[in-house]
């Protein structure tokens, strides 16, 4: 396959960004886009450039740290799954592709494709946890748990924090994302003493971090690499209310 | 009384408090919108209906006025709010795409801001129209019974073209407004769930097309001479 590519080049956080054109000859059907990639810095390698910096590590789909918003869509327009999980035949034979990072003030750019999420991190540290121990599996299994409510705390937990969501909003907003983390340590036995506490601080950290305001628009669900729902957001905003009120009356 | 105080404070001052106001200010609203078209809709019935519906209205002005205040605080709040709610968005999202696109946003959401400032100016248009009664003699309206003759004073006022399009036009805008909103309120409210979803949109665009409809039947049928004295 023989494309062009019009990928974003920043030198730094604080450098002016732009898009550059690449031409992508003799690309095989079956690479996987960042081995696209791989290929195109080889080549820039080799004739002394400085390669395309992007995120990448387990490249199957489970950790998250592939990014990438391909022609204006996170992961790519191909449904459920990730950057590193998409494959050259889904593109055409001399098709231009335009790559740029994930947007949002609060991912930084770091370098090229390369963005800080470390916001998310802060996010989960301010209250997506069990404080007590919880044991091993043996200890998951001797507590009962519907199979529904356990079924659908396990779909929230297959958020893999990828920040696709945030890339996607045209507000960048990370309600998806805390709203999955949320729903899924809420709905367990283990996260529910702490539930008020943990949707007050986590919404309170993600509006410090500078994420926008969800406008129901769904952006986010379309392009979520795991299929979170939107309805996980319509739980959060319940039970961010609820939890202000509780605390309020005391 | 000073931690709810503050406990108010904080929540507005959130993204979902924010939300929540302009979802509840914005269903008061909604609701306000049917009442208010029902009542306009006895012009149908003649004369003497509407004349005497407005009249009953007006021989309660206390609670007109504490309707009317709500109704204005309702609106100033959810107009102030979204305010704010799209500026701090512009600035969070910082750079936008050079590549754009969008996967699933409807029109209508993404054009919330621009059918709004149109229902805004409509609304003040409106009520400089028919409540303030600027500009034209509508105050020396009197019917035989010696009520405000409403009934005359929406036949001439509708029978002046313009007048009737812009209203036309901007209930067109409130309907799409309401075609996003009105499902949007049970998101942000956290009252729905994928089972009770795609009932809830239906109800919100019918709801949508229903306001419209009825809305507009009134300067149409006027137009069409089909009301008139
Ligand atoms: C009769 C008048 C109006 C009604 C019934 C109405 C109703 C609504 C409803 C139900 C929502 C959805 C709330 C939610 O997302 O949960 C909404 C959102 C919105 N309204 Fe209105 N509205 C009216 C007038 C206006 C005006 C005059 C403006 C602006 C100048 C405006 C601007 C907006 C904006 C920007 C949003 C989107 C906010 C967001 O999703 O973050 N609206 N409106
Ligand atoms: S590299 Fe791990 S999810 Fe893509």
């Amino acid at each position: 396959m023989k494309l062009t590519l019009k990928v974003w080049r920043q030198h730094d956080a604080s450098s002016e960004g732009k898009i550059e054109t690449y031409e992508a000859n003799d690309i095989p059907q079956e690479a996987s886009f960042l081995e696209m990639l791989d290929i195109v810095n080889n080549e820039i390698i080799e004739n002394g450039g400085d390669p395309i910096a992007f995120d990448h590590d387990c490249r199957e789909g489970i950790c998250g740290t592939c990014s990438l918003t391909i022609n204006g869509v996170p992961h790519g327009k191909e449904s459920a799954i990730t950057t590193c999980q998409l494959h050259m035949r889904k593109f055409s034979d001399g098709d231009t592709i335009f790559i740029e990072p994930f947007r949002a003030k609060a991912f930084p750019v770091i370098r090229d494709l390369v963005v800080d999420r470390s916001s998310f991190d802060r996010i989960i540290e301010s209250g997506g946890y069990v404080s007590i121990r919880t044991g091993s599996a043996v200890d998951a299994n001797s507590m009962p748990i519907q199979k529904d409510t356990a079924d659908t705390a396990f779909d929230a937990a297959t958020c893999i924090g990828c920040g696709a969501c945030v890339a996607a909003c045209k507000n960048a907003s990370a309600m998806l994302f805390v709203s999955a983390k949320v729903k899924h340590l809420n709905s367990l036995p283990q996260g529910l003493p702490e539930k008020d506490k943990r949707v007050l601080k986590m919404v309170e950290q993600m509006d410090k971090e500078g994420f926008g305001n969800c406008t129901n628009q769904y952006e986010c669900e379309a392009v979520c690499p795991k299929s979170i729902k939107s309805e996980f957001i319509s739980e959060l905003n319940r039970q961010y209310a609820t939890a202000t009120v509780k605390k309020a009356i005391g | 009384m000073n931690l709810t105080a503050n406990s108010f404070i904080k929540f507005y001052g959130s993204s979902i408090g924010k939300k929540v106001i302009v979802a509840l200010t914005g269903l008061a609203l909604i609701g306000f919108l049917l009442g208010h078209m029902i009542g306009n809709l006895k012009i149908f019935a003649g004369p003497d209906k509407i004349n005497g519906y407005a009249a009953w209205l007006h021989s309660m002005p206390s609670i007109l006025w504490i309707a009317r205040i709500g109704l204005i605080v309702c609106f100033v709040l959810h107009i102030y709010t979204t305010i704010r709610l799209v500026l701090e968005n512009r600035s969070a999202k910082g750079n936008r795409y050079v590549a754009n696109a969008t996967v699933k946003a409807s029109g209508a959401s993404r054009a919330m801001v621009w059918s709004g400032i149109i229902i805004l100016s409509f609304v003040i248009y409106h009520i400089l129209h028919f409540t303030v009664r600027v500009g034209n003699d509508y105050d020396g309206y009197i019917d035989a019974s010696g009520r405000h003759d409403v009934f005359r004073m929406l036949v001439d006022g509708f029978s002046w073209w313009p007048a009737s399009t812009f209203y036309i036009i901007s209930m067109a805008l409130l309907c799409w407004h309401l075609s996003h909103g009105f499902a949007s309120v049970f998101q942000t409210l956290g009252l729905r769930t994928e089972r009770t979803w795609g009932l809830i949109k239906t109800i919100g665009y019918a709801y949508s097309l229903i306001i419209f409809i009825g809305n507009c039947s009134i300067p149409v049928s006027i137009l069409a001479g089909w009301i008139s004295y």
